[in-house]
């Protein structure tokens, strides 16, 4: 192929420049829909509305400070084994560690959850990203139970044989089997943690695609926000 | 505006805007949560009771363990009578209305109480011991009738047993045929630590499905009585509990009250809910309000509350004051 070749243009239509052809296909469509989606400058914002001055507005970042040391502190953990807590020192440390985590995850992800309510943080096109917030709620639930479960200790014997009754009423007991101690340390060191990781970069992209909601009741141009609170 | 894309220049016009550093924000509340959980990791630690084992529950409490066991071998243990998911037993089945999830659900950890928890171990440790072997091979002879009349009279005797100073469980005098050698040998394989490991006995080297033996020391008494003596019972909270003074699945308040009220409490019930069948409708209740809480955007009256409720107030307070001291034109509807 010559260079004159090269630079001549083929026969027929000229093609759309919206449209070259290193433009076409799934990856340029991925990539533009994620840029107009969440552009890095709403992902890593510089400027924020002033009404985001409250204590409510740090309870989300926490819960992710929070879920950061439960993974850390879950993979040395797992990485040691499942009985190295209990003849380990450090093991219970990390234990310790991991335990504390957890509590602190939970007591910020409920204030956060109470905070987005009373402030209808649903509002103005917001509806998905507090149902994905209630799913993150309800997967920990399940992920910490399954973590309680596999302790292998008297208290995951006790929640075990207790917990069966609940879930054998559903008819799920030989699909999720508490008694079942392989099963659970497969669904709580890997699915949960990941379903929960998942979700939760799912929930910080809605949340920077979209910004944070404006105050109830708040002057506001072209918005409903003074209506009801959808 | 495109697809996708929110206009925010538009959405917060009017707002003021503040400089704000997002990873800045993260970055002290990541090390501020270490602190503090560091704090609490070794100043409280973590609870760590040990677990009971066959052996240990055998040691503590034999009269239990042989009467659980004899239980077992006679079929009249809860499990044995359990239902789905390990067998078609009707004892634990739990409806409500036209709905039987567990039984639609079917069997999948297949258990036989008596021979799980009890003939298959003893077989296993028969080779070697004449007087086992001679007593399973005549309790295995005999007709069910027979069976049922010596573990029926065995069971009122132990109730009533006594434990010996060598451990072992001392029955009054009667027609038990093969069953008090069948059960000081479980005894005796319990005790030793033998019995732990042949419940896990399966058709494969790795083991980690501990189902029955966790079974097994359900239907005995004995760490029913620990957890009571930890608060770790239903009547007393103890799903959302923790041994010692820690603080346990705390989020599981809501799930765990119900336990503590009518009508899942009650023998008569209400509306077909009594607590025969509360661990269902208690799934069932949480099912709905976890569907409720999804969908409260959508819920007039509960999306409306935080309208009726102004906590709202105190979480922009700075703002509404900010407004009322310095009021934008409010925008044309």
């Amino acid at each position: 192929m010559t260079s004159d070749a090269m630079s001549e243009s083929p026969p027929g239509p000229r093609p759309d420049p919206a449209k070259a052809p290193d433009e076409a296909g799934w990856t340029a469509a991925v990539r533009n829909r994620v840029e107009q989606t969440l552009p890095l400058t709403e992902l890593l914002p510089t400027k924020q509305p002033a009404y985001i001055g409250s204590w409510v507005y740090s309870f989300g970042v926490i819960c992710i400070a929070a879920l950061v040391w439960v993974v850390v502190s879950g993979v040395v953990l797992a990485f040691f084994g499942s009985a190295w807590w209990h003849i380990s020192a450090v093991g219970h440390f990390f234990n310790s560690v991991h335990f504390w985590s957890v509590q602190m995850f939970f007591i910020f992800l409920v204030l956060h959850l109470w905070g987005q309510y009373w402030g209808a943080g649903w509002r103005d096109g917001r509806a998905t990203t507090w149902m994905v917030g209630v799913v993150i709620f309800l997967v920990s639930v399940v992920t910490a139970f399954t973590g309680y479960l596999i302790q292998q200790n008297f208290d995951s014997q006790w929640i075990a044989i207790n917990a069966k009754d609940g879930i054998n009423s559903t008819g799920l007991g030989g699909l999720f089997n508490v008694l079942n101690f392989g099963q659970q340390y497969g669904l709580h060191v890997m699915l949960f943690p990941i379903a929960v990781t998942l979700l939760v970069v799912l929930h910080i992209i809605q949340v920077r695609s979209r910004g944070v909601v404006r105050p109830i009741d708040d002057p506001m141009p072209a918005s409903d926000s003074a209506g009801a609170l959808r | 505006m495109k697809r996708g894309h929110v206009d925010k220049e538009a959405y917060y016009k009017g707002v003021r805007m503040i400089p704000y550093d997002l990873l800045k924000e993260l970055a002290i509340a990541t090390i501020g949560i270490l602190v503090v959980v560091l704090v609490l990791a070794v100043a409280l630690s973590s609870p760590d009771v040990p677990s009971v084992t066959i052996q240990s529950w055998a040691k503590a409490d034999p009269v239990d363990f042989v009467t659980t066991a004899q239980a077992e071998l006679a079929g009249t243990s809860d499990v044995a009578d359990y239902g789905p998911p390990y067998n078609n037993g009707t004892g634990s089945v739990q409806t409500w209305g036209f709905l039987n999830p567990q039984t639609w659900g079917g069997v999948h950890v297949p258990t036989n109480a008596a021979n799980d928890f009890v003939l298959q171990p003893l077989t296993q440790a028969a080779p070697g011991d004449s007087d086992l072997t001679a007593a399973l091979q005549t309790f295995n002879t005999a007709s069910t009738d027979q069976q049922t009349a010596w573990l029926t009279k065995y069971g009122d005797a132990v109730a009533n047993a006594t434990v010996g100073s060598d451990g072992s469980v001392d029955v009054a005098s009667g027609d038990y045929g093969p069953v008090p050698v069948l059960m000081d040998r479980m005894l005796t394989l319990a005790r030793s630590g033998a019995l732990d490991a042949l419940l896990l006995t399966s058709d494969h080297f790795y083991q980690t499905d501990f189902s029955r033996a966790l079974l097994f020391l359900d239907d005995g008494g004995y760490i029913g009585n620990l957890a009571q003596d930890q608060s770790l019972t239903g009547s007393q909270w103890g799903m959302m509990n923790e041994t010692g003074r820690y603080p346990g699945q705390a989020w599981l308040w809501l799930y765990t009250m119900w336990y503590q009220i009518p009508p899942f409490t009650s023998d008569s019930g209400f509306l077909g809910i009594s607590g025969a069948n509360a661990d269902l409708a208690v799934v069932g209740v949480m099912l709905v309000l976890s569907l409720l809480l999804v969908f409260v955007p959508v819920i007039p009256v509960l999306r409306d509350i935080p309208r009726w409720i102004p906590i709202h107030r105190l979480i922009w307070r700075r703002h509404y004051a900010e407004i009322r001291k310095h009021p934008r034109p409010a925008a044309p509807s």
